[in-house]
């Protein structure tokens, strides 16, 4: 390889998969309160992460950390091999610096978010193809007849023309993941997905986020269905009080657990 | 004819500058740094506390005075500022106060995460405001927009202190012409309430469109 190629090129892994996302020694502060110390994570193309911990550990900002929905105060970002460039606004807070840039690495993350959030005045389909026409540019014709393909992938195809607020929580989740589908996205940020569903709707949320990881997508996963992230994760991530306390392949994680507090979450979430 | 002709110009006029001053306000309000709130905060207070008729006195003969110095000051000619235009600027100040409010409370009112989805799906601000905050903050403006309609209909009315020529200064000049006072002020009324009638059929319309994805609450009872 020349020198100076393309820095994705560098984040070469043995298995010859590149990296998606790179996080590394990430801090988040609200405040006094100290979220993240410090955290680092890496996907590579084809990996389900799956990130636990309890509630408070900072999953959940950890992830929105990656699409800056929240601001980190420090630490480093690369999606795609780009690296989120940061700086201190006026009040010291830390803030995306260029703002075309962090809209254009969101547009190659789907994000799912633990309350669906479909905007509720456009039916199922206008929420498909939303961002693919307003935010890709995608032909109208071209983006209707890809999401109609999405729709019917979640088993929604007849709610097309539907809203939200008449569907059921397991219906709108998958109608979100056709969303986040719609964008082709490079990564799929999953945001507690079944957190928010009655018990018997969780399963058919599942089943999709499944299909997803077993043909190959590449997935952040915040989960507290621990069964779901042994099956379909490749690297489990636990987090404690806003560190990385443990992680490694599920096996490991689920059956022979080093940690002492990663012990007693499994025996009390089990 | 023309005096009602008049006082629908104005009114949507108004209602339309109030509208753009409204979005732009709450918007300021709701996102802006510490000065636009400030700044925003003193005109809707004041604006809201001064009685409108005090207002479209002060903003007609001071603001027009005000633009023929600026104009005077920098070598143009003095202008003569059409009442329309005048009125429809006068209102569309009041009105863009009492808008501001409106919209900044139905924005608060859109469930955040949609918001939230919105920018996690990388649209730049304006996209945003067009395609997500705007439609999804209608639903819950319209009651209180359609109030402003209507009372900018009226508030028209006011303009006639002005001179401006409008339904109510029409009705007076016919009434005292022929004395036929009654019928005149009851025809004006009538028309008034015809505006509101006719206005409140397009409402309902616009507000069972911006509400085409919730339930209604009937079903829900």
């Amino acid at each position: 390889m020349a020198p100076g190629a393309a820095p994705a090129l560098e984040h070469l892994a043995q298995n010859g998969a590149a990296e998606a996302i790179h996080v590394e020694n990430l801090h988040k502060k609200f405040g006094e309160l100290h979220v993240l110390k410090g955290v680092s994570l890496s996907a590579r193309d084809g990996e389900v992460i799956a990130i636990i911990g309890g509630s408070g550990s900072g999953k959940s900002t950890l992830l929105r950390c990656i699409n800056c929905l929240e601001n980190p105060t420090s630490g480093i970002i690369r999606v795609n091999g780009e690296e989120i460039k940061l700086k201190a606004d006026s009040h010291g807070h830390t803030v995306p610096a260029d703002r075309k840039q962090i809209e254009r690495i969101r547009s190659k993350l789907g994000m799912v978010f633990q309350n669906f959030n479909l905007w509720s005045h456009m039916t199922l389909i206008e929420n498909v193809i939303e961002v693919p026409v307003h935010v890709l540019g995608v032909k109208r014709e071209v983006a209707i007849a890809e999401a109609e393909k999405l729709l019917a992938r979640v088993g929604l195809a007849e709610k097309r023309d539907v809203y939200p607020a008449y569907l059921s929580g397991g219906q709108q989740q998958r109608a979100a993941i056709a969303r986040a589908l719609a964008i082709n996205p490079r990564v799929m940020l999953f945001d507690e997905p079944t957190s928010a569903l009655d018990p018997e709707l969780v399963g058919e949320v599942l089943k999709v986020i499944g299909d997803l990881a077993r043909e190959g997508r590449t997935m952040v996963l915040v989960t507290h269905e621990m069964k779901f992230a042994r099956e379909v994760a490749t690297h489990v991530v636990y987090l404690y009080n806003g560190l990385v306390e443990e992680e490694g392949p599920p096996e490991q994680i689920f059956g022979a657990p080093k940690s002492e507090r990663l012990k007693q979450f499994i025996r009390n979430i089990g | 004819m023309v005096g009602l002709l008049h006082t629908i110009e104005i009114a949507i006029g108004a209602t339309c500058l109030g509208l753009l001053i409204g979005i732009g306000g709450a918007y300021g309000k709701l996102y802006g740094g510490p000065v636009v709130r400030d700044l925003l905060a003193v005109y809707t207070t004041v604006v809201r506390a001064v009685p409108e008729l005090v207002l479209i006195l002060l903003l007609y003969y001071a603001g027009t005075d005000l633009i023929n110095q600026v104009l005077a000051a920098v070598g143009y000619q003095r202008i003569d500022i059409s009442g329309l235009a005048a009125g429809i600027a006068v209102l569309g100040f009041v009105q863009g106060a009492y808008s501001t409010e409106v919209i900044r409370g139905a924005i608060l009112a859109i469930p955040q995460g949609q918001i939230e989805a919105a920018r996690a799906y990388g649209m730049s601000p304006g996209l945003l405001l067009r395609r997500i905050t705007l439609p999804a903050m209608l639903p819950f403006a319209i009651p209180g927009l359609a109030n402003l309609w209507l009372i900018a209909t009226k508030d028209t009315a006011l303009l006639a202190v002005v001179g401006f020529y409008e339904l109510t200064l029409a009705t007076r000049q016919a009434a005292g012409v022929t004395k036929a006072y009654l019928t005149f002020y009851l025809a004006a009324g009538a028309i008034y309430l015809l505006v509101t009638l006719v206005s409140n059929l397009i409402i309902g319309r616009i507000e069972a469109r911006a509400r085409r994805g919730m339930p209604s609450l009937k079903e829900a009872r």
